[in-house]
């Protein structure tokens, strides 16, 4: 058998896309959730200022990159957490006995996540133009798609950790909010670095989202904590070892 | 030739429960084998080893010439199987879910459209192959399985329990569907079932397995012949008395006790009828009910495993919690 199986990964992606398609009420709230994040909350405390933050970025510009990550965080969790699904209504045993490795499969879905994540980051993006949200997009958006894909990769890589540990899709609520919600909440999503006490911030420090939100912010808005690079390479780095964990527990995983 | 040969597969949970207890048997090509037995008996356990899902704790298996410990792979393209558990994806069309497996199969383009044709047609869903799947009733998802397992032409089908929790209607129709792809795309077929009318239905031997066992292998008409040309069950007032009384004639084959009945085959039951009540009239058993039937498999299954099947309770138990896992 090959390592890699194109026909597979292509096959994975093509139901990741169709199932992502055809969840009509997801595709809604994929519109609703950011839009009232960002109008809300984003206009609502429009007039708050961060300290070290430069006076002409407003509140929803800091806010933007943060709901961009937030709305590629969770659906990408989901992905690799729907293994479990496929557990739990036997189509995972349709996959695991077809002529293919299991790295492929494991492509292949991760792939179709990321596509979705790119798709919802967009929307996001969309939305934030039109509350007057005013990017430098001639300068990084490629960069931000990058980060977008990064984002993805990671949380893909958690989630498919996370199932690997579990046997059925019960605890599902637990982990949403034992893990998901902190690397959201931790991740300076809402709020600048700068302006974290200095305990949140070496907590923020070690998660990946925060080099996400980060990254994004540097590419969309020309400001960020760290430099551009570090985030760069601290989220890719941080993909391949999520990632590489993730295919590991999988490949062990039995239907 | 032997198409499935396993040598002493045996598979042990948890270091303690022996799911499979040293099994051997083999399956001939073009022939439908069958798995008889009660729910744990170690049916699904052993087709999970055989398709590869499981490892063996001890012996082995060989597919289509193949060691499913060293080539897995070889194996893998060589076999279809049709789970107990539905395992479609219901948000896909049946065609998508046919033509997702054709490409997980490498299939390429034309091969693969010319396919799916052909085994929709062969399971009569061409209407329905752009329902999406949560729509289908159970019946029609049992046949787009089955279609599913023979989109890659493989050698084997291997179908675990393919009627559990259908409607006596459809289970009559899939018997039909499982005989025609038989005869016609000569493919061999290797089933497990806890329903005695299925297993003698469908099958050119069966192998009654229960405790991870094999008990016996051998052709339905065979084993049933064994028991006697007929079978009679007595209830009377003292089974213990009449057991013991009944056991000693020679014209009783087959004897077993179960709950407050005795049962046992015998030749020429018109003639031994009078004999059986003026043996009881003479030692004062009274006799409460007699039943005179042909040999089924259930029969059978009481001879080598002194119990019944009780196929009724598992069957809704078993609907139930298909039923709840499904939501």
């Amino acid at each position: 058998m090959s390592i890699l199986n194109y026909q597979a990964i292509y096959v994975m992606w093509l139901r990741q896309m169709k199932r992502f398609v055809r969840a009509k009420s997801r595709i809604i709230s994929n519109f609703v959730q950011p839009f009232f994040f960002l109008a809300i909350l984003g206009l609502g405390l429009g007039a708050a200022r961060f300290p070290g933050v430069p006076s002409g970025i407003n509140y929803i510009d800091i806010l933007t990159p943060g709901i961009i990550a937030m709305s590629i965080l969770f659906p990408s969790v989901f992905v690799g957490l729907s293994v479990l699904w496929d557990k739990q209504f036997g189509f995972l045993q349709e996959v695991l006995v077809a002529p293919v490795s299991r790295l492929s499969i494991v492509i292949g879905r991760t792939l179709g996540g990321a596509t979705n994540a790119l798709i919802q980051g967009l929307i996001v993006l969309f939305i934030a133009i039109i509350l007057g949200v005013s990017f430098q997009l001639s300068l990084n958006l490629i960069l931000a798609f990058v980060f977008m894909i990064l984002i993805s990769f990671v949380a893909i890589g958690i989630g498919l950790i996370i199932a690997s540990r579990m046997e059925n899709i019960e605890g599902f609520q637990f982990i949403v909010s034992l893990f998901v919600f902190p690397l959201l909440f931790l991740s300076s999503a809402f709020s600048p670095l700068e302006s974290l006490p200095s305990w949140l911030r070496t907590i923020a420090f070690i998660d990946p989202i925060t080099y996400g939100v980060d990254g994004l912010r540097a590419s969309l808005i020309g400001y960020s904590y760290f430099p551009i690079y570090i985030n760069l390479s601290v989220l890719i780095i941080l993909s391949i070892v999520m990632m590489g964990l993730g295919s590991y527990f999988f490949s062990k995983s039995e239907a | 030739m032997d198409i499935v040969e396993t040598n002493e597969l045996t598979k042990i949970y948890n270091k303690s429960v022996k799911a499979v207890d040293h099994v051997n048997f083999s399956v001939k090509e073009g022939e439908i084998f069958g798995f008889l037995g009660p729910n744990g008996a170690g049916k699904t356990t052993t087709i999970k080893m055989l398709v590869t899902l499981l490892k063996p704790t001890e012996g082995t298996a060989k597919i289509a010439g193949h060691d499913i410990k060293k080539y897995p792979d070889k194996i893998r393209n060589s076999i279809g199987i049709v789970f107990q558990e539905p395992a479609l994806d219901d948000q896909l069309t049946g065609r998508e879910n046919l033509d997702f497996h054709a490409r997980m199969y490498g299939m390429k383009k034309e091969k693969r459209e010319k396919r799916i044709k052909e085994v929709l047609k062969l399971v009569n869903l061409e209407e329905k192959a752009n329902t999406l799947v949560k729509n289908y009733s159970g019946g029609m998802k049992r046949r787009l399985e089955i279609a599913r397992g023979l989109m890659h032409f493989p050698k084997i089908l291997f179908l675990d329990e393919p009627t559990l929790g259908l409607d006596p209607q459809t289970r009559r129709l899939i018997w039909d569907y499982i005989k025609v792809l038989n005869e016609k795309e000569n493919i061999t077929i290797f089933l497990t079932t806890h329903y005695m009318e299925e297993a003698d239905y469908l099958c050119d031997r069966v192998a009654i397995i229960d405790y991870g066992k094999i008990l016996v292998i051998e052709k339905p008409s065979k084993l049933k012949n064994q028991i006697g040309k007929d079978v009679i069950t007595i209830g009377c007032s003292n089974s213990e008395i009449c057991a013991d009384i009944l056991k000693r004639e020679k014209w009783v084959e087959s004897f077993k006790t179960h709950d407050s009945n005795v049962t046992f085959g015998t030749k020429e039951i018109e003639k031994k009828l009078p004999l059986i009540l003026r043996i009881a009239e003479r030692n004062n058993i009274e006799i409460k009910t007699i039943d005179i039937r042909k040999p089924t498999l259930e029969d059978v299954f009481l001879y080598y495993t002194g119990r019944k099947i009780r196929e009724q309770e598992t069957n809704i138990s078993e609907q139930f919690k298909r039923r709840f896992m499904n939501r």
